[in-house]
């Protein structure tokens, strides 16, 4: 599948940016600066998932908190249906909550213990809509249905239920507002191997039958190459790929990115011995390295790379931010 | 007191290996505690119907008769008379009103205001938490007999003072141990999925967070009767708390200090009396935190 | 053929909760050679933990009960050994490495003071020799300066570092036989890398015979010579890695291997394995996966099967392989 969607992208990141000041001190002196997001651009076609992979300090969970509008911008941009978000009015700002709908990793700890699943899934609707009981309990009934959970399940604690049941029920209430866009964020990892394939079997059904759009962000690399069209890689705040998926799974151009996928670890046991692991630690975020912050554990790293960061550029349909690709 | 999370938070699937260890406490009811505590709140309604003898009556031919166990005592005064030959049975009994009446009424005060404090300070953070935790600091680190004594002296003592005195101090503790709560809670998904579906602080509040507290304020609620029980019954010794002539037991205690040696039952009996159920309260309390350990089930 | 390391028969732990008795462990046994990895595959529940820490006997007291079973180490049994014997064993002769490094490790401890308790308890050292051994660990664990690291605190290390210095005090002895417990489950993926080179590395270096638990099967088949696949507390699939992954016979490990993503194998669907893990606590009769299985048959469900062999070193606990 194309990376490049000829239609407008129903979500578009420009320039996005997060810094995040570290105050010390009695008087809270300002002593550092985190750079979370740095200048991230993407766009998610409608109907389409795309896959955001990295490891931790890379800006994911932020990206995935600014779409969702738990934290707000540094700088940058999101443009949503092509309108940007930051300017929207309070309706505007109530259809794009309405819109953008998230389901978390801990099935343990993203259900209200003290409610009844049916009030759970419900509660969107009841913030939101003004329809009546009844309307309410025929859509939480009919979402129990799309998600496979029985109709008894309303009555129910989240306690009497397993993990993947969990996660279901966590799905069920992303949906109610039928939103057009639905963050992801490791929704997998915490159940066993089991019972992921039913959950990613179930998202992708629900991607096809409601024509939703997933932001998919896990570290599991064959799962995201798996349910993602297009995906993303993020390395201290930035983006250093961006292609179709399959494209950048098999065939990844940026060091980063082949390192990540060779220490994925195929399960195929006849699978060439893959590139020798990166040394170094992943630098923190608050003392990003000079030029490209790849450089220091780079094997292909040049003289420009530590004084010049490279901007993105295409190269075979994707987007690669390598001066090895200039 | 630390405060409990109510979810187990980072966890996966319930572990077969963390169950076995809990298998102790808990399911079986505690008897003696409830027994106790039960038969306390029955004599402090039925006071009136209980008690043998009007507490007020005074017989001075009658004075520190011993209680029916000892020699020279009488079936008429079941635990004997005081120096001004009250019986001594009727004005426990009436005490325990007294005791029940401050302990109920003062922790439920302390609880409303300081819980609502810890919500708004762990949901705001930030420059409100700040203020209203000094406050809380502050308050915390009053003496209470100090405060009661002053209004003793100044506006006269009374059951109000008491109230009064005792919950404007202990709020502070509720509030500590609730904002400890739901700084936990804060961390968990199901706040910010309650965020992303457009919920505002008040329902976040009052529908997610609050429910969520109500473990542990139940079980800090139960413990703190105990101390406010002590506490009255200090000020009623000292004098600053409640007046002649109602009987309270801290006053009974301070009026047989002087006969300590010769008519124990004066000051001892209603010292028992305290004793017997503070710690009621005290067990009840244990066993509630850890039957409503979150773990295991909710309430 | 020389007497391996770790021998395992027929082990059973059963633990004993309000819900009812745990067969945690239900009959398992395998055996581990020198130079050898074996990796224990299975999820939550199914008793792959339980099944080490039996083998050093630190199983969650008092509610479980190791039933029966032989365990020998180079030969000598273990069950019969008193807890003070037991003692010298762990650390010394067995060592595990654990899932979380941020409590493996004592904050209030220097890393120093961490690794020089195991070294001055099993080598007797003291002062300057003790440090240069502690430093040495340290090297040989690939950490950067190690003279300085010595004096650094676990808050101030990467989780990557802190397992690393978790392998140093295990290896410290070294032991006979290593058990890493899922040691890379929190690590990012790169650092993962390095960490399993690092293990593979010492293995080589010290003879260790190593059992490594995981749910991960890209990481069995990278460093695990033969694996075993547990579900409900028992081994149902055993054998060489490369076999096992190529042709799997039991049910369980087909269905688990076809339910899993891979790199450029892009299907449409993934084969998902119907119902849920089973509640130990009220296992059916005869084989456990039988309620999810998609071939069972009448005698699944009434009896368990033992481990039958399907091929040289591989066995499968199915009925399907019950020689005719």
């Amino acid at each position: 599948m194309s990376a490049t969607a000829a239609t407008a992208p129903l979500l578009e990141a420009a320039g996005l940016t997060k810094h995040f000041t570290v105050r010390r001190g009695a008087l809270g002196w300002s002593t550092g600066l985190v750079r979370a997001v740095d200048s991230v651009s993407f766009q998610i076609g409608a109907r389409t998932t795309l896959g955001l992979v990295g490891e931790s300090g890379c800006g994911k969970t932020t990206t995935s908190k600014l779409v969702l509008g738990l934290e707000q911008p540094t700088a940058g941009a999101i443009r949503f249906e092509g309108v940007e978000v930051g300017g929207l009015d309070r309706s505007g700002r109530r259809h794009y909550r309405k819109s953008v709908q998230a389901v978390f990793q801990d099935p343990y700890a993203s259900l209200d213990p003290r409610m009844r699943v049916g009030s759970i899934i419900a509660e969107p609707l009841v913030i939101n809509e003004r329809a009546g009981a009844d309307a309410r309990r025929r859509r939480v009934l009919e979402l129990l249905d799309l998600v496979g959970l029985p109709e008894r399940a309303a009555e129910l604690f989240p306690h009497e239920f397993s993990g993947g049941q969990r996660q279901r029920i966590a799905i069920a209430r992303a949906l109610a507002l039928s939103p057009r866009l639905v963050v992801l964020d490791e929704p997998v990892s915490a159940l066993d191997v089991s019972i992921r394939a039913q959950i990613l079997n179930l998202l992708r059904d629900l991607q096809r039958r409601l024509g939703v759009a997933y932001l998919f962000i896990a570290h599991d690399l064959a799962a995201v190459a798996h349910m993602s069209h297009t995906i993303a890689v993020m390395y201290l705040g930035q983006i250093v790929e961006w292609g179709d998926a399959d494209a950048v799974a098999l065939r990844p151009k940026h060091p980063y990115t082949q390192a990540l996928f060779a220490a994925a670890l195929p399960i195929d046991v006849d699978a060439a011995p893959e590139a020798p692991a990166l040394t170094g630690e992943v630098p923190s975020p608050l003392a990003p390295p000079g030029g490209c912050r790849f450089h220091p554990r780079c094997p292909h790293a040049i003289r420009r790379c530590a004084t010049e960061p490279p901007a993105p550029r295409e190269a075979d349909g994707r987007l690669v931010a390598c001066h090895l690709y200039e | 007191m630390p405060a409990e999370p109510v979810t187990t938070g980072a966890l996966p699937v319930p572990d077969v290996q963390a169950q076995p260890a809990r298998e102790a406490r808990g399911g079986r009811l505690p008897y003696f505690s409830l027994g106790i505590v039960a038969l306390f709140v029955l004599v402090a309604i039925l006071a009136p119907l209980l008690s043998p003898a009007d507490p007020a009556d005074q017989s001075l031919r009658n004075r520190f008769r011993p209680p029916v166990w000892m020699e020279g005592g009488t079936a008429k005064h079941l635990l004997g008379t005081d120096r001004l030959g009250r019986d001594m049975l009727s004005r426990i009994i009436w005490g325990s009103r007294v005791s029940l009446a401050a302990g109920v009424i003062t922790v439920l005060i302390a609880t409303a205001f300081g819980a609502s404090v810890g919500l708004v300070a762990g949901y705001y953070g930030g420059r409100v938490d700040a203020v209203l935790m000094r406050v809380t600091d502050a308050t915390m680190s009053f003496p209470v007999i100090l405060l009661a004594l002053i209004l003793a002296v100044t506006v006269g003592p009374s059951f109000t003072n008491v109230v009064v005195a005792i919950a404007v101090i202990l709020w502070a503790r509720f509030a500590r141990v609730i904002r400890g709560q739901v700084l936990t809670l804060m961390g968990l998904d199901f706040i910010a999925q309650a965020r992303i579906a457009g919920a505002g602080a008040w329902r976040i509040i009052t529908r997610h967070l609050f429910p969520n507290t109500l473990n542990t304020l139940v079980v800090l609620l139960t413990l703190q009767i105990g101390y406010v029980i002590i506490v009255e019954a200090s000020l009623s010794f000292l004098g600053a708390g409640i007046p002649p002539p109602t009987p309270a037991w801290g006053s009974m205690i301070a009026e047989g200090r002087e006969f300590v040696t010769s008519a124990w039952w004066v000051s001892g009996l209603p010292g028992l009396a305290i004793l017997l159920v503070v710690l009621a309260f005290n067990l009840l309390g244990d066993w509630l935190r850890d039957t409503l350990d979150p773990k295991l089930r909710q309430l | 053929m020389a007497v391996p390391v770790i021998d395992v028969q027929d082990l059973r732990t059963h633990l004993v909760t309000r819900w009812g008795t745990v067969k945690a462990v239900d009959g398992v046994s395998f055996s581990v050679a020198e130079g050898e990895t074996l990796g224990l595959v299975g999820e939550s529940g199914s008793g792959k933990s339980m099944t080490c820490l039996s083998l050093i006997r630190l199983t969650p007291r008092p509610a479980s009960r190791m039933v029966s079973g032989s365990i020998r180490l180079d030969g000598d049994e273990l069950t019969r050994k008193s807890e003070a014997e037991m003692q010298k064993i762990r650390g010394r002769k067995i060592a595990m490495i654990l899932q979380d490094p941020m409590s493996s490790l004592n904050p209030v401890y220097s890393v120093g003071m961490q690794v020089r308790e195991p070294v001055s308890l099993y080598h007797g050292l003291r002062g300057r020799s003790l440090s240069a051994r502690a430093a040495a660990l340290l090297a040989a664990v690939r950490i950067p300066a190690p003279e300085t690291r010595l004096r650094a605190f676990p808050f101030q290390m990467s989780g990557g570092m802190r397992q690393r210095v978790v392998g140093a005090m295990a290896i410290a002895a070294p032991p006979r036989l290593l058990i890493a417990d899922e040691p890379t489950t929190s690590l990012d993926l790169t650092i993962q890398a390095q960490y399993l080179g690092l293990l593979e590395e010492l293995q080589h270096q010290h003879r260790l015979a190593m059992i490594f638990i995981t749910h991960n099967l890209g990481i069995v088949s990278k460093i695990c010579d033969r694996v075993a696949v547990m579900y409900a507390g028992r081994i149902v699939e055993m054998g060489p890695v490369r076999q096992i992954f190529k042709t799997p016979t039991h049910p369980y490990t087909r269905a688990l291997l076809e339910s899993i993503p891979r790199l450029g194998a892009r299907r449409d669907r993934l084969t998902a394995i119907e119902g849920q893990p089973p509640d130990l606590a009220r296992l059916p009769g005869g084989c456990a996966f039988a309620p999810r299985c998609p071939q069972a048959m009448d005698r699944c469900r009434a009896e368990a099967p033992p481990a039958f062999s399907v091929a040289p070193g591989q066995t499968s606990a199915c009925w399907l392989h019950a020689p005719a």
